[in-house]
């Protein structure tokens, strides 16, 4: 943080900046532009954990990560597809870095793990229409 | 303009004349770039005049914004105290030394292994010139500043898919980019293809300019010789006596350089942001928190974690608890708050302001970065390639590699930063477990800097997702959200008024963070002296 971070501008120069990059087995770290693995698990393991935590218990210091185990929040599936594409306060949105399936797939793996056993899955289709 | 044709005009002279002669669009870009014009949002130390009568102000965080509002407030004559969730004062203003323990959120702990003097500066690293307020605090707290080499031309740039992987100097990249360019317009307008974009007048002037801007041949061909060889460098350099006669290098294709997409980090040193000069404190960042705080002492209550903000028509009550132990709910309260609190956690935290300041503070998501540093034996990129501080860039997932601006040559161990991420790379970055991330960043360098597998010692790496204090990098604000809610984010709302990056136009940046603290603590002097 550069500034630690830059202009705006800058920030999109730097992402258009990044090529893809086949870096890891699993898919994960192959570019910057947007996540490409298509797993939720795996998408769960490469970006949702750095805040909800391994666990999905969530983390707690000046504020908290809310846990997403057994969160009875999920259970309207079309909330935590609103979340994901929107974000939710300090939460940015992942609309962006994610198409209609990876969203689904990530919804869809949270919301039936974790202690969760939510067992109507959201379809792509389903997310599209939340854009 | 040289310094001879300057010699012995005055710069109203200069001015009477651009203007005489081009007109006043001219004359404005003239004055702009003589330095007359440019308005800075800081004019010099803040003067609060008129007097306070004692009120109170409790600021919440004790980062630069927290900190110099203290400071200022407190020398106006109002009675100052802080409360700051971490064990530390200095907010993301942070370094780590070796001996630091930092833990995450998660509970991952890291234990800074660095040598004696060596440091990362996990948030902010660079001070550009024309952060006025920033080089003042520095200069009026005593803070030691040297320069902070953003643009290296023997730095590298690397593409994993691009010259088999090999890492290109900058040098190379930008000279032979340069020329290709001006060669081609250069024989463009020469064969007349550009005249209905190009008057007659101007085509004369223009290929003069290709021609030296691109190191040009006659012809207006980049090829290679003493002249591309005086900007990319030669294959080999000039020296002395009998084996000195250089050897000219050769430019890469055109085709090569555009294919490699090298091109796409040219621009970086262009940026407003990034121009030379920039600067660094000597130390590290913190020492810049540091210095402000010493004069505040006994004023910060450290290790304080704010669970509620409520004002009434008199004050302003806040309760707290001790951030590790927990404990007893403590309350302190003051005539105002001034509350620099991120706004990630702020959302999150019981507080009494109108709709309009809650729906601000509830607006804006804090981004994604990571910070790696990486301790080395030595300094092979000064040794072995010839690189002495600035930054290289990569298109694998650490982004770039900044090397120490600082202790150059010295024959010790050393600390570059290993990675520096935003966007995707930066949350799954975040998402790994420490140790791995440092494992991955040296993985990955070793793919610029093969020395770095027989040279690495320790790292510690920082995604500022697990920050405890501020859960994210900085405020992520959006047109559309600026429109929407910055004026109510910065308006003061009965007794509480906010400051931090968030409230300003610099986001992430240290200067927005002053900037916002000095127009909010201006603003709220204004109210308190008029009310009493």
């Amino acid at each position: 943080m550069s500034s630690f971070v830059p202009s705006t501008s800058l920030l999109l120069a730097m992402l258009v900046a990044t090529g893809a990059a086949a870096q890891s087995a699993d898919g994960t770290f192959s570019s910057n532009q947007r996540f490409v693995p298509k797993n939720g698990e795996v998408l769960y393991r490469s970006i949702c954990q750095g805040c909800h935590m391994p666990d999905a218990k969530g983390a707690v210091g000046a504020g908290k990560f809310p846990a997403l185990a057994r969160n009875e929040k999920l259970e309207a599936n079309g909330y935590p597809v609103f979340v994901v594409l929107n974000g939710l306060r300090g939460m940015p949105g992942f609309g962006l870095y994610l198409d209609d399936e990876q969203v689904a797939a990530v919804v869809n793996y949270v919301r039936s793990h974790f202690g969760n056993n939510y067992r109507d899955n959201v379809s792509a289709g389903d997310v599209k229409a939340a854009r | 303009m040289s310094d001879s044709e300057q010699h012995g005009t005055s710069r109203r002279d200069l001015l009477k004349l651009i203007g005489t002669v081009a007109g006043s669009a001219a004359m404005y870009q003239a004055m702009t770039s003589l330095g007359v014009a440019a308005e800075s949002p800081y004019s010099g130390p803040i003067k609060l005049e008129g007097d306070p009568k004692g009120a109170s102000v409790l600021i919440l965080g004790a980062g630069l914004a927290g900190l110099v509002a203290a400071l200022e407030l407190r020398k106006a004559g109002y009675k100052v105290q802080l409360l700051e969730y971490a064990d530390r004062i200095g907010g993301r203003c942070w370094t780590l030394r070796g001996g630091d323990r930092y833990t995450e959120l998660g509970g991952f702990e890291q234990q800074c292994a660095f040598d004696k003097g060596l440091y990362l500066n996990p948030g902010p690293w660079r001070i550009p010139y024309h952060h006025h307020a920033m080089l003042d605090y520095c200069k009026r707290f005593g803070v030691a500043l040297e320069p902070f080499v953003q643009v290296n031309y023997n730095a590298y740039l690397h593409s994993h898919r691009a010259f088999a992987g090999k890492p290109q100097r900058l040098r190379h990249v930008l000279s032979d980019f340069n020329g290709h360019v001006a060669e081609l317009l250069g024989k463009a307008v020469s064969q007349n293809k550009l005249d209905e974009m190009v008057t007659q007048e101007d085509k004369e002037i223009l290929l003069a300019a290709l021609r030296r801007w691109g190191a040009l041949n006659r012809d207006y061909t980049y090829a290679a010789n003493g002249f591309t060889s005086d900007r990319r460098g030669y294959e080999r350099d000039p020296g002395g006596g009998l084996a000195g006669a250089p050897t000219v290098s050769q430019p890469v294709g055109l085709g090569d350089l555009l294919k490699s997409g090298l091109w796409r980090h040219l621009a970086t040193g262009n940026i407003y942001e990034f121009h030379t000069t920039l600067f660094q404190p000597v130390g590290g960042m913190d020492m810049i928190a540091k210095a402000l705080a010493r004069e505040l002492q006994g004023l910060v209550q450290l290790d304080a974690k704010v669970t509620s903000i409520k004002q009434d028509a008199q004050r302003v009550t806040v309760t707290y608890q001790n951030s590790k132990s927990g404990g007893d709910v403590r309350t302190a309260s003051a005539d105002w708050c001034i509350c620099t609190i991120p706004l990630s956690i702020l959302s999150q935290i019981d507080i009494n302001v109108g709709n309009e300041m809650a729906s601000a503070i509830s607006a804006v998501p804090y981004d994604a970065s990571c910070k790696i540093g990486l301790q080395f034996k030595r300094r092979f990129w000064e040794q072995d390639d010839a690189i002495y501080g600035g930054i290289s860039y990569t298109d694998l997932p650490i982004s770039l590699i900044g090397y120490p601006n600082t202790g150059y040559s010295d024959a010790g161990k050393a600390v570059l930063l290993g990675a520096y991420t935003f966007g995707p790379y930066a949350y799954e970055l975040t998402a790994l477990p420490p140790a791995e991330r440092v494992k991955r960043a040296v993985a990955w360098g070793a793919e610029i800097h093969p020395q770095y597998e027989a040279e690495f010692e320790n790292g510690i790496a920082v995604g500022w997702h697990r920050v405890p204090g501020v859960q994210g990098c900085y405020g992520l604000w959006s047109e559309e959200t600026r429109k929407a809610h910055y004026k109510n984010l910065c308006q003061i709302d009965g007794r509480i008024a906010l400051a931090g990056e968030h409230a300003s136009y610099l986001p992430a940046w240290q200067e927005g963070a002053v900037l916002s603290a000095l127009d909010t603590i201006s603003r709220l002097h204004q109210r308190v002296v008029a009310s009493r």
